[in-house]
């Protein structure tokens, strides 16, 4: 082995580095073949923010990510860290660093040695303390001399969190960081990851299919499906104004119920929906004649029994009949079957105000103005649903 | 008592697995130690029989003519063979596991030829090979390491593959988004991952090479291997030499065996 031949050899990241150096795609596309992984992204990432991308596997996210790393060349489009095009570099010249979804820590090295391997790439001889400074930081301080395949799953993730942010990139790339983990230690790391972005203020990129997660970390989060990006925003926004089926599905639960557009008002829009005027605010409104989808989240929704309901509905919807009731704890949820054969969801906190309804229960349906948005009918009202079940 | 021998039976069927274990470990040692012992043996003979005890052949191993001459012909042919095949297995195992080529599964099925075919019809077509070549005054030590590098060669791409293609190349990604250019990226991560299994194929190279009688005596000419001395000698009187060499390499390879066990779970304790 020649230690010390390419020492001399330092990688030289090509990019000025500091603070406000956005990244940008444009028009960047990618093809496998016949097969489109990427069309046509355009995107900003603001420099020091938590960025999401997130869809069901196969959309293309993974390979936006790679084509950011260069790990993958595009077939067309640029990429700009600041005000450099970064498209042609290769992997090591660029001031971005991944967390990758395996880890691929390095099994002959100790932990301390993998953590230092970008630093001393670049040249740094004296790395101790800085390894020792990040491996802190991971809470790893005392296990900087095992090996990774000694490391409990959890305990990987840090250390490849580590060495990629000693680096301090512009850019840091997490590739589904959290997929291999159980349920209980990935809320722990994701509270560990925004608390470590908040504290070092670099951009992190980060790609998962698990919405709860993009939700809970990200200030924003792309929605990304075959290749191309179907909203952007934060995650409230996105969720309370999704613009298609596809982000009202995939983020969270919805209920689209078929209707079209009768009158415009001045900030509302009229629907018919089975013979029932629902209103919904413009802002919300991202389709304003004819056929519509308008929509409902589960839990904005209020049960009454029949006849019985109170005020805090603008919109109500009658003569459902309760077919399914599943109490879980915190939460109950109910299945109630519309005149017109459409099964809706609501979820309804267990406050204990008022009993359970049971099944075959007639109720209303109501909820507020505000709470409704209308979609495009030309979309399909299932997209993104069977993804929402797989994840977690 | 037959409790007693209840539960005897029962001991030694829970043992049984052992106790075969033994046997088949006797079995393929006994030869073995029958080497150990004659390498003290006073006296030469065909019939391998112990005559009385003596250390003058491990003193002086050279004694019997000629042998240390053949053995040390055996250890140029054999290092130079095993350089030669690992090198050249190496390269030829990366181009095969990392990329893809025309004529790829030729040289796979390629590759496996000479492990498959018979030695003695590897050995005769060498021979044909040299004699028609006009090398038929030249055989010997060139002949010999040509020949022993084509055979070792199919042994190292196959163990040196085998070791690429269990290796994740997300690694050697992952070590150029760390900032390491394809120079050190190689030196650093995919080398040390895949030395083991070069060393491997390296002593099993040597090995076959050092071992090798066959092909060796059909492409030698007037040259020697030690294999081949010990075949000539054998017909007269097997001098307990032999003994001493043979032994030698046991404790050789032991020593080798135990020092990469050392070396490993030292590592697998820092």
């Amino acid at each position: 082995m020649s230690a010390g031949v390419d020492e001399q050899e330092q990688a030289n990241p090509g990019v000025q580095r500091g603070p406000g150096n956005d990244l940008r795609l444009v028009s960047l596309s990618k093809q496998f073949g016949a097969f489109t992984a990427v069309n046509d992204l355009t995107l900003t990432v603001p420099a020091g923010s938590f960025f999401a991308l997130l869809g069901p596997s196969g959309c293309g996210k993974t390979t936006t990510l790679r084509m950011v790393a260069g790990l993958e060349a595009p077939t067309a489009g640029d990429i700009f860290l600041g005000g450099q095009d970064v498209t042609r570099l290769r992997p090591y010249k660029r001031p971005v660093n991944t967390v990758f979804q395996n880890y691929a820590l390095f099994p002959h090295l100790s932990v301390a040695e993998n953590v230092a391997f970008g630093l001393k790439r670049r040249g740094r001889k004296k790395v101790d303390a800085e390894v020792a400074r990040l491996l802190d930081l991971v809470e790893l301080g005392d296990r900087g001399r095992r090996r990774p395949q000694e490391l409990s799953g959890g305990q990987q993730q840090r250390v490849a969190l580590a060495r990629a942010l000693i680096n301090e990139p512009e850019v840091l790339l997490l590739d589904e960081p959290l997929g291999a983990l159980d349920l209980k230690l990935r809320r722990q790391m994701q509270i560990e990851l925004k608390r470590i972005q908040t504290e070092v203020g670099l951009t992190f990129v980060h790609v998962t299919h698990d919405q709860e997660e993009a939700m809970t970390m990200a200030d924003t989060v792309a929605v990304m499906n075959a290749g191309v990006i179907e909203q952007m925003g934060p995650p409230g926004e996105l969720y309370d104004n999704p613009a298609t089926t596809f982000v009202a599905n995939f983020l969270g639960q919805s209920n689209l119920v078929a209707g079209h557009v009768t009158r415009m008002r001045d900030d509302l829009v009229e629907v018919d929906v089975e013979g029932t005027t629902v209103l919904a605010s413009r802002t919300r409104s991202h389709a304003d004649s004819g056929a519509v989808w308008v929509g409902v989240r589960p839990e904005k929704v209020f049960l009454d029994s029949s006849g019985q309901t109170r005020d805090h509905g603008i919109n109500v919807v009658r003569a459902g009949r309760i077919c399914d009731v599943s109490y879980t704890g915190v939460s109950t949820q109910y299945l109630v079957r519309m005149p017109w054969g459409q099964e809706l969801t609501v979820f309804e906190q267990n406050t204990g105000a008022r009993e359970l309804f049971r099944v075959g229960a007639c109720v209303d349906l109501g909820w507020r103005a505000e709470h409704t948005f209308v979609l495009d009918a030309a979309q399909d009202a299932h997209a993104g649903v069977e993804y929402e079940d797989l994840g977690t | 008592m037959t409790a007693t021998l209840v539960r005897a039976g029962r001991w030694v069927t829970g043992h049984l697995v052992m106790f075969v274990a033994l046997l088949v470990l006797f079995y393929m040692f006994l030869p073995i130690m029958v080497v150990v012992l004659m390498s003290f043996d006073d006296t030469a003979d065909v019939a391998y029989q112990f005559n009385g005890f003596t250390l003058a052949n491990w003193s002086d191993p050279c004694s019997s003519y000629g042998m240390c001459d053949a053995v040390a012909k055996s250890l140029q042919i054999g290092l130079l063979a095993t350089v030669g095949a690992t090198l050249l297995g190496t390269l030829m195992a990366f181009a095969m596991a990392r990329h893809h080529f025309r004529g790829r599964s030729i040289a796979n099925v390629g590759i496996f030829l000479p492990m498959a075919s018979p030695e003695i019809v590897m050995g005769s077509s060498l021979l044909a090979l040299f004699v028609s070549a006009g090398f038929a005054g030249q055989l010997g030590f060139a002949t010999i390491l040509i020949a022993h590098i084509m055979f070792c060669l199919s042994f190292v791409v196959v163990a040196v593959k085998a070791r690429l293609s269990g290796m994740d190349n997300g690694l050697e990604q992952a070590a150029m988004d760390l900032y390491a250019n394809e120079w050190q990226t190689f030196w650093r991560v995919t080398f040390p991952l895949v030395f083991p299994g070069i060393v491997g194929a390296a002593l099993l190279a040597f090995s076959l090479s050092f071992d090798d009688y066959i092909i060796t005596n059909l492409v030698a000419g007037q040259s020697q291997t030690f294999p081949m001395y010990v075949w000539g000698v054998s017909r007269r009187e097997i001098p307990p030499q032999i003994n001493v060499i043979g032994t030698a390499m046991l404790l050789v390879s032991i020593l080798v065996v135990v020092m990469a066990e050392v070396v490993r779970r030292g590592r697998n304790r820092a």
